[in-house]
């Protein structure tokens, strides 16, 4: 493949404009416009869809609404009436990596989310929190949430470990996953698309239904990501505030 | 890979964090207050309009336990009005046929007198017939005068041992 | 272009993971069926975790896609 023409020249970070304070990096980036984009859209979204307050919704209010009570509802399912208090976090993670998802289908637009960077600073923030409610709420106690319970001791000491581990791994395995599947699916849209240039018009036809078939399943993907995202964060509040296995 | 040029990590960190703490601030003091402020009111005005509901069809309950106890104290009203009509009905009829009955009976018996009297008149008129007509032919036969005192007892005598 | 060659072999290698991905996506699907066609009213209330049980999946297949690029272009 030509230089310039490879399927991850997409997720190329172009500085729009260089900034540096004190020392630290912090180029206003085509990333950084994506993000802007993005949280911009999501607030027009929910505000100007809201705006009618009507008692009969339209489209736009039912489908904010549907946004709402669909996190709503995980969060009472999964966490139960303690999540109440950290419904809009789930909501604005939810609704960030949703957002970043879908405008990131959309040709020629830059996917925030295929970046492992933000990917595993949204996984550390969801992390960060819920390990500081854990310890907020329990204080030492929370340390026994690596010890399983119902276990001989000798088991013990190879399954603290284990557990000490597999919680240390959880904002890595929530952030790559969510990286991997916009990576994945972006770098097979441009592999076929190139397929098509390659084939022209009497044999492109091929990939170019591959590609709208693929389309739809990368909307698909961009909404289950963000759903998983927002399920795995609800579950993980869940064991910091229940501290049960 | 461009994801793993880690010149480009700092930049990109900070403008989630910058984005990230605005819409968390957007979200939680804009969006979600009017989206619940919406749905509760909603849920509100749900519960109200089922209160209403409840409220009225209990209303409707009430007037039809109402409506059947008029009902049937009307029809309990035209029972003893029917029964009491019915009896005087009765009554009337069973007076009226006693006094049938009676005029019948008066008749009967004004009938039986007369036909008795009749029979008496008739029975009177035979003897002096029977009287008359012996008489004739006694004279007749022997040319002799018959006293009526006689003639009389002769055809008591007669009818006597007729009878 | 030894080093590229043995570059090619490895990314090659690292999609042999597809082989338990591919096992345990026909799983989820094929014990949702089943499930579902023994206990249709049951279907949509486990839908959702059949969703989530897809994305856990089809993110172990693209780790080791992830693998495979970081091989191949890292």
């Amino acid at each position: 493949m030509a230089e310039g023409h490879s399927p991850l020249a997409q997720f190329e970070i172009k500085r729009l404009v260089e900034m540096n304070v004190g020392g630290v990096d912090v180029s206003f980036t085509n990333s950084s416009l994506f993000m802007i984009i993005v949280i911009a859209a999501i607030t027009l979204f929910l505000t100007l869809s809201m705006r009618g307050r009507a008692m009969v919704p339209g489209r736009m209010q039912s489908m904010a609404e549907l946004s709402y009570e669909f996190i709503a509802n995980m969060l009472k399912e999964n966490v139960g009436s303690e999540g109440r208090k950290y419904f809009p976090f789930i909501f604005s993670v939810f609704m960030f990596v949703l957002f970043c998802n879908l405008i990131g289908m959309i040709p020629y637009s830059f996917t925030v989310t295929s970046h492992i960077i933000v990917t595993f600073g949204l996984a550390a923030t969801v992390f960060v929190t819920v390990t500081l409610v854990g310890i907020f709420r329990h204080g030492f106690k929370f340390l026994s949430f690596f010890v399983p319970s119902d276990v001989p001791a000798v088991l013990l000491v190879l399954l603290v470990p284990i557990e000490i581990i597999s919680y240390f791994v959880r904002p890595i395995s929530l952030s790559v996953r969510l990286f991997a599947n916009m990576l994945a699916g972006h770098t097979l849209l441009k592999v076929f698309g190139a397929f098509v240039i390659a084939l022209s018009w009497w044999g492109g036809w091929v990939p170019l239904a591959f590609i709208t078939a693929l389309t739809g399943l990368e909307f698909l993907v961009a909404f289950l990501q963000a759903y998983v995202f927002a399920i795995l964060s609800c579950l993980y509040l869940n064991d910091a505030i229940h501290l049960h296995h | 890979m461009p994801q793993l040029n880690f010149a480009d990590f700092p930049p990109q960190l900070v403008w989630l964090a910058i984005s990230f703490v605005i819409l968390y601030i957007a979200m939680a003091k804009i969006a979600i207050p009017r989206i619940s402020e919406v749905l509760e009111g909603r849920q509100d005005r749900i519960a109200k309009d089922l209160d209403e509901a409840r409220r009225l069809s209990e209303e409707s309950e009430q007037a039809k336990t109402e409506y059947e106890a008029a009902l049937e104290e009307a029809r309990s009203k035209a029972h003893t009005m029917v029964a009491g009509l019915k009896a005087e009905l009765a009554k009337e009829q069973d007076a009226s046929k006693a006094e049938l009955e009676a005029k019948l009976a008066d008749n009967a018996k004004a009938a039986e007198e007369s036909i008795a009297n009749a029979k008496e008149t008739a029975l009177a008129n035979v003897k002096s017939i029977a009287g008359e007509a012996a008489k004739a032919a006694v004279s007749k036969l022997v040319s002799l005068d018959v006293s009526d005192a006689d003639l009389n007892a002769a055809v008591e005598a007669n009818l006597k041992g007729k009878a | 272009m030894e080093v590229e060659a043995a570059k090619m072999i490895g990314a090659g290698l690292a999609t042999i993971a597809l082989a338990g991905v591919g096992l345990g996506l026909g799983n989820i699907f094929g014990s949702y069926i089943s499930g579902s066609l023994r206990n249709p009213a049951a279907a949509p209330k486990v839908f959702g975790n059949v969703l989530l049980a897809f994305a856990l999946t089809e993110a172990v297949a693209l780790f080791a896609l992830v693998i495979a690029f970081l091989i191949l272009f890292a």
